[in-house]
């Protein structure tokens, strides 16, 4: 057995919380009635509709275009008629610009044409990645054609594949690794080829050994000689699944603060963002569906579920037999990371990778007492700062003074605030140091 | 995993606040008139360990040695202790009250402070006298202050200086010699004054070390003894095998870290076997950690969180500079033992350390320091 690659600093462990779904395969949710689309799926510029109210659309067709930006257009989930052109519930920003569309369920099913990429040289795989709206669906949202474009002045020579799914719960890529094995090393194949590089490394937590075997056994049949593709097995440690503590686990290059990876010649993409590609370009069909995990204790039965982009929570409840009592907090995305939300109207983005549905005994809703500088948040933080100093200028009415701290370094991955015995809410503070500080700037 | 980016966001700055100060849950809202869930930010999962939690498990590692303290001196120290924790409980509720706080008696901080204080007391002091430090340390010391994390002088060790300043006779000579058997209630038959008798560091520093073998002994015998709690001292400073089981058992809970303990009793060793004997490298390292309150005070004195430095190399300097005042005061000061005052002058410049002494950043900006 190998040693397993890790990042060196900092990180905690969670419970992992994944045996709910982990033996589950990816089930495809039947299209609800009528889908809400957030205009701004991705970040940058949001769409504008390219469609009129009371338009019929056909399933794949562009209905939002980025017109000034940085964007990638955005498609029909499924046929149907443009209900509405108005606002839908956000995780976020509360409210947000979006497209209803009323589902036609008698709309003869797509069927798309596996076409051969090779032939293709990289500035048309690119065009097809623009093309069929692909953005990074591990969280990020940002669109996939700029990162496979890095900057002149700092050349590319490694591409990792994000698979660590690091995050309690969730275990869509898991699946997906399993289920989707080929697709994504072809994917893989393809971003090295539109970045005119060799070598690429895939990283998975060591938690997920059947996803790591079937990930190899893909490499070995379809990678083929041109390539290095390899399967670099990782600790099970949180943040693990973080851009820049993966590239330091697989590489050992560590990205500078405020710098993209490509500054020290690493592109990150997740592995169902590979597969996402792979769909774009051999069959040309844009990206509208997310596989999503939906689990936790206030569900009543958890699934992987490859559902619409645009289909709201009330509905994914519904087809899963609705919630349970004690239910306490509904989160989209991950527990460490993820936004609890308010309201079952609130759709699936390209971005969604969960929802949570977690009752008393899994979330910590105790009150927080002030800060005991135990410095367990210090050694918790993968970034080597000190969290609890950001909380106590915060507390203090001073967060304009929190740049000596480094708070612009931190990604919010909520380490600190695990691991804080006083249950202080140190992303929050963080947040507000950062929002702050920017404001002076 | 889910990487979320808040920048550009518009967020409404009252209700981020309204969700710092507590958790609610929204209800009612236009969009789902139905909720009840709790919203509040990432991360909802939370490890189980709490303040509670740390202190109750530290209470319960000074469990053993106060118990062993009762065959050792007298199952006065029993009163004396309880007398501690009760006033220092009934102070912190007191003060919380009066200064319009949340009474938060049952995080178990006061009840450590009440234990910690009287095993810095010699046991055959009055049981009035911790009542009167527990005003001192509770109110003045950590509620004046702005009470837990912010008093910036370790509470026990504050009542016992206000104590060693207020009642320097019985705080210096209200020893007692450990018990013949299992005589345990023999005190109160006696007069104080009638049993007491002198600290092994006492004796050293007062005396000469003939006069120390005279009265202690020498050898394994001496060492052994020492090591298992059978001299005279305070109430809960004797037994270092006990306590450093206990302290062993919170660097594997990981409530202490080693860096504080190690190079405090380090320094301590080695300045005593360097400056401690007649010349220079002729003192007797291992007696001057076992003859005073030097374990006690490296593993549950000098690792109070609020009061020591958070930052791992300012941990080190921390240990360091209370080693080296407390041989400094052993030696040249006007006590036999140091290692209180030292904690207590070392206590203020903690974060004075933390921002020295910084941990190394994942990689700083290219262009330099943001």
């Amino acid at each position: 057995m190998k040693s397993l690659l890790t990042f060196p600093k900092g990180g905690v462990h969670p419970p992992e919380s994944k045996a709910q779904t982990a033996g589950l395969a990816i089930e495809i949710m039947p299209v609800p009635e009528e889908l809400e689309i957030i205009l701004g799926q991705h970040i940058g510029a949001p769409c504008t509709p390219t469609v009129a109210k009371r338009a019929e659309v056909a399933e794949g067709a562009v209905i939002g275009e980025v017109i000034k930006g940085l964007g990638v257009p955005l498609h029909a989930p499924a046929a149907g008629k443009v209900k509405d052109l108005g606002t839908s519930a956000h995780p976020v920003r509360v409210s947000a610009p979006s497209l209803t569309l009323t589902v036609d369920r008698e709309a003869p099913a797509v069927h798309y044409k596996k076409e051969d990429w090779r032939p293709l040289d990289a500035a048309e795989l690119l065009a097809r990645v623009h093309a069929g709206g692909i953005i990074g669906i591990g969280g990020a949202g940002f669109p996939t054609h700029v990162k496979l474009k890095p900057p002149s002045d700092s050349p590319v020579d490694i591409l990792v594949l994000n698979g660590a799914e690091c995050e309690p719960y969730i275990t869509a890529d898991h699946r997906a690794m399993l289920e989707y094995s080929a697709e994504i090393v072809e994917g893989a194949k393809i971003i090295l080829k539109i970045l005119g590089i060799k070598e690429c490394h895939i990283g998975i937590e060591n938690n997920k050994p059947d996803a790591i075997s079937a990930m190899a056994k893909a490499v070995e049949q379809t990678a083929g000689p041109d390539v290095s593709i390899r399967v670099r097995t990782l600790q099970v440690k949180y943040p693990q699944g973080s851009e820049k503590q993966l590239i330091q686990a697989v590489t050992g290059r560590k990205v500078p603060a405020m710098a993209l990876p490509s500054a020290v010649g690493v592109v990150v993409h997740n592995v169902s963002t590979a597969k996402a590609i792979y769909d774009a370009v051999v069959y040309r069909k844009p990206l509208y569906e997310k596989v999503i995990t939906v689990a936790g204790k206030g569900i009543s039965r958890p699934a992987n579920l490859q559902v619409k982009v645009g289909t709201k929570l009330k509905d994914i409840v519904d087809y899963l037999g609705g919630v349970k009592p004690g239910l306490t907090k509904i989160v989209l995305g991950g527990p460490m990371m993820g936004f609890a939300v308010s309201s079952l109207e609130v759709p699936v983005t390209k971005t969604t990778s969960a929802v949570l549905f977690l009752t008393e005994e899994e979330v910590d809703t105790r009150p927080h007492s002030p800060c005991i500088r135990c410095g367990w948040c210090i050694e918790a933080c993968p970034m080597g700062l000190e969290p609890k100093e950001i909380g106590i200028y915060v507390e203090a009415n001073r967060a304009e003074d929190t740049e000596q701290f480094g708070v612009f370094d931190c990604f919010e991955c909520g380490s600190c605030a695990f691991v804080c015995p006083a249950k202080r809410p140190l992303v929050q503070f963080v947040r507000l140091a950062k929002m702050k500080a920017k404001r002076r700037q | 995993m889910a990487l979320i980016i808040v920048e550009g966001l518009e967020v409404n700055e009252e209700a981020l606040r309204r969700v710092v100060s507590k958790e609610q849950a929204l209800d009612d809202q236009a969009a789902a008139p139905a909720a009840m869930w709790k919203v509040s930010t990432s991360p909802h999962l939370k490890s189980s360990e709490s303040v509670e939690k740390i202190m109750w498990t530290v209470v319960a590692c000074l469990v053993p040695p106060l118990i062993l303290s009762v065959f050792i001196f007298g199952i006065q120290t029993l009163l004396i202790t309880a007398v501690s924790v009760v006033s220092c409980v009934a102070v912190e509720a007191l003060s919380q009250k009066a200064l319009g706080r949340t009474v938060t008696i049952k995080d178990g901080s006061a009840v450590l402070t009440g234990m910690l204080m009287a095993f810095v007391i010699p046991p055959g002091v009055s049981p009035l006298l911790p009542i009167l430090a527990a005003v001192f340390a509770i109110y003045i010391g950590k509620h004046l202050l702005g009470g837990i994390g912010y008093n910036f002088f370790n509470p026990a060790l504050l009542g016992r200086a206000f104590l060693l300043a207020s009642f320097p006779v019985a705080m210096t000579s209200a020893w007692l010699p450990p018990v013949e058997g299992f005589a345990i209630f023999s005190f109160f038959g006696n007069a104080v004054d009638a049993v007491s008798t002198a600290t092994p560091l006492a004796v050293l520093k007062e005396h000469g070390m003939a006069a120390f073998t005279q009265t202690f002994g020498s050898g394994t015998n001496l060492y052994g003894s020492f090591f298992f709690g059978w001299r005279p001292g305070c109430i809960g400073e004797t037994s270092g095998f006990l306590l450093l089981l206990g302290g062993l058992y919170l660097l594997y809970r990981g409530y202490i870290t080693w860096h504080i303990p190690v190079s405090l009793l380090t320094t301590i060793g080695l300045l005593t076997w360097i400056f401690g004997g007649a010349g220079y490298f002729g003192g007797d390292p291992l007696l001057a950690l076992l003859s005073g309150g030097a374990i006690l005070g490296a593993f549950y004195m000098a690792t109070d969180y609020v009061t020591s430095p958070s930052n791992k190399s300012a941990k080190i300097v921390f240990g360091i500079s209370v080693g080296a005042m407390t041989v400094l005061i052993r030696q040249k000061g006007g006590y036999p033992e140091g290692i209180c005052y030292a904690i207590l002058l070392m206590n203020p410049l903690s974060t004075v350390l933390d921002s020295w002494f910084k941990p190394k950043r994942f990689a700083p900006p290219a262009g330099g320091a943001k």
